[in-house]
């Protein structure tokens, strides 16, 4: 066991995986020398040649669409796109050609490649520096899409996320890339929880709070505050948002009765409204009300000063989970 | 008073269209071969017949998949009447190990790759959307988002130089061709891709098939410069030929593929050429083109005057020139048939490969769907 923070743990997983893979590749703005704008592939590409970690020019259509290419010739790509709010120049990309390649050549091809997204706000940045994008690829078939939420998930999952045939768009939390915790670096990659499983990570049985990303943290410190007023929450990482592992989800609620769904991106046709409707799908006589959404405003990413306003935070799930008890 | 002038005077408007622009030519419209200092072929009289035919049979396999779409039996076609040459000059310069990255309306180049035609005619018909394998018929699968194609085809060519692949050896280094048309030059991905292949020396040849229209808008709505000029902004070579001369755009294609995979990176080829016919059978010309403009071309046409260079060589007779025909009429005759028997595909194969590894949300779907359909009567 070693105590790590989150971004050396992804550093880790990126180490550990161009070891096993001289197949893999990075790529993207500033991830050679400078290690990237967060220091997530620090001391790779003077390890592993500036052949395999690859300084690009500034432009992520052309980093995704070269990534593409060199998959078809064989290699494993893993791309940075620096901010979430740079990706999108890079969406046509990623949406018409590295979520349908495989479609359209019926399985005759793959594009093993990982498309690593730091997300989120909560870091006093400037616009476009805070942004939480998921849903849009969520919402693409032939994508899938996970998010870490802690030190030891993220050396695994983009560990996992590499060896995947399947291309992944890799979700980071970047206001969590300086919390510590205890990663297993030395267990088998086997060994690992799957990637595509969402996870009970504290039991409870009053109600089930869901998170992914960032505001996994807040649902944990919202339980330790809810358990001193004597209400027991459960909590559920769900890590991968599409597709959604929604079988421990079901479970957890037909035995609480009570959901909240916790995102930083904004409500409106957001993962909370697709996870909303699939338990009252599938659990609607086990609900004693209805599921409720903590989530960012439906306004435009505001500017830093008043972000914490924004963004879900102990209080407002708190708040929620007592709406939820007045149903 | 050339042919030109005396249209533009009979409809009693202005001269249509640019000067005839500087170009690599080494066969003139009317047949007549010519030299150029830096290029040049040296073709056995097999060969140059074996061009002929390539191009008869290309432009007669194109009529009839024209033709079928009009019957209905295709969805849309998307013609390459009027450049054949620039396609099988390009497709007989690529050697066989070779990448090519096509656009929609690349039929000929897949042709000269020795591909079966009726690969492509699924996409058309709306059977599948591709359904081959890019890398192992060395032709990736048509792409339809303008321009998108050709950041993969710089990857692909910065894989070959990770690989190794580049060097002297003509027999095993390897090079790219990324076919693009002269509306995609506006396009960010094709700017970036000149970016990404330039500044990695990758072995790469941008070969824009400029037919002058994106769908009805005429080339100055896209550049104010000429197209192969761009190239220089970018740091490399940049070269116009004549898209009509098959032997010219064979010479320019193949030195610029070789080039490429000795190490010299890449190079843009502008063809100059025109497209004949309609965008797609869904399109309609006359709104946006005069009739003029298109006889014009017409006088330059890429299959009469390499035909009229064998006559004029002594290199073929009337009987040859049958046989083309009749094997050309073969061809495609077969090809009907191929496409008409084509089945639909069995609606539930539509949930198949969306993903490699799979995904349990899609297996539901498939289950719901195939539960739904069984609920009705006389089903099986």
């Amino acid at each position: 066991m070693e105590t790590l923070t989150l971004g050396k743990s992804l550093n880790l997983g990126l180490r550990r995986a161009m070891e096993d893979d001289s197949k893999v590749l990075i790529m993207g703005e500033d991830v050679g020398k400078l290690g990237g704008v967060f220091r997530i592939t620090d001391g790779l590409q003077k390890d592993f040649g500036d052949d395999r970690v690859i300084d690009t020019p500034l432009a992520e259509a052309g980093i995704v669409g070269t990534a593409i290419g060199l998959a078809l010739r064989g290699y494993r790509p893993v791309v940075e796109i620096q901010f979430d709010g740079f990706v999108y120049p890079a969406y046509d990309q990623i949406v018409c050609q590295v979520a349908k390649f495989h479609y359209r050549s019926r399985g005759k091809v793959s594009l093993p490649m990982v498309i690593r997204i730091p997300f989120g706000g909560g870091i006093g940045a400037v616009e476009h520096h805070s942004e939480s994008p998921e849903a849009y690829f969520s919402h693409t078939a032939g994508l899938k899409v996970v998010a870490c939420s802690n030190p030891s998930d993220a050396y695994w999952m983009i560990q996992q996320a590499i060896a995947s045939d399947d291309p992944i768009i890799f979700f980071e939390p970047k206001r969590r890339y300086w919390e510590k915790g205890e990663v297993d670096t030395a267990a088998p990659l086997s060994a690992a929880y799957p990637l595509h499983s969402s996870r009970v990570l504290r039991p409870g049985t009053d109600a089930t709070l869901l998170a992914y990303g960032p505001m996994v943290r807040t649902c944990l410190d919202a339980a330790t505050a809810a358990a001193e007023d004597g209400r027991n929450l459960e909590v559920i990482d769900l890590r991968t948002l599409s597709p959604l592992d929604m079988v421990p989800v079901f479970e957890s609620v037909r035995k609480t009765g009570r959901a909240v769904v916790v995102h930083e991106a904004p409500g409106n046709i957001g993962l909370g409204a697709e996870v909303a409707a699939r338990i009252s799908e599938e659990c609607f006589y086990s609900l004693e009300a209805p599921v409720l959404r903590v989530t960012g405003y439906d306004i435009p990413y505001p500017a830093s000063r008043v972000e914490e306003e924004f963004l879900p935070d102990l209080d407002r799930v708190l708040e929620a989970v007592d709406r939820s008890f007045g149903f | 008073m050339t042919k030109v002038e005396r249209a533009a005077s009979r409809r009693g408007g202005k001269r249509s269209g640019p000067p005839e622009p500087e170009f690599v030519q080494l066969l003139t419209p009317e047949g007549d071969r010519v030299s150029h200092p830096d290029y040049s072929v040296d073709f056995t009289d097999d060969e140059l017949r074996g061009l002929y035919r390539d191009l008869v049979t290309v432009r007669k396999l194109d009529a009839e998949a024209t033709a079928l779409q009009r019957q209905g039996e295709l969805g849309i076609w998307a013609s390459l009447l009027g450049q054949e040459a620039a396609q099988v000059g390009s497709g007989r310069a690529l050697r066989k190990q070779d990448m090519a990255f096509p656009t929609y309306r690349e039929h000929g180049v897949l042709y000269c790759r020795n591909i079966d035609p009726i690969m492509p005619l699924g996409l058309f018909r709306g059977v599948d959307q591709g359904g081959w394998d890019p890398v192992a018929h060395r032709f990736n699968m048509y792409t339809i988002v303008i321009g998108a194609q050709t950041l993969h085809a710089t990857g692909y060519a910065m894989g070959i130089v990770k690989d190794g692949k580049v060097g002297d050896d003509d027999e095993t280094s390897e090079a790219v061709i990324a076919y693009f048309g002269d509306g995609a030059t506006s396009q960010g991905d094709v700017n970036e891709s000149f970016i990404f292949s330039s500044v990695y020396n990758a072995p790469i040849v941008f070969f824009c098939q400029n037919n002058q229209y994106a769908i009805s808008e005429p080339l100055e709505r896209q550049t104010r410069i000429p197209l192969y000029q761009r190239a220089a902004g970018f740091g490399f070579p940049g070269i116009r030929v004549d898209g009509n001369d098959v032997l010219a755009t064979y010479a320019v294609t193949r030195a610029a593929l070789d080039n490429a995979r000795h190490g010299q990176g890449p190079t843009l080829i502008e063809a100059y050429t025109y497209r004949m016919g309609a965008h797609t059978t869904s399109d309609d010309p006359t709104r946006y083109r005069v009739a003029s403009e298109v006889e014009a071309w017409q006088a330059k046409d890429p299959v009469v005057r390499m035909r009229k260079m064998l006559e004029k060589q002594g290199l073929a007779d009337e009987a040859f020139f049958a046989a083309v025909d009749e094997q050309a009429k073969v061809e495609a005759v077969a090809l009907r048939e191929r496409v008409l028997s084509m089945p639909d595909p069995d609606p539930a194969t539509m949930f198949d490969h969306v993903y490699p590894n799979g995904s349990p949300l899609i297996d539901k779907q498939r289950a719901e769907f195939e539960t739904y359909h069984a609920s009705f009567e006389g089903s099986h």
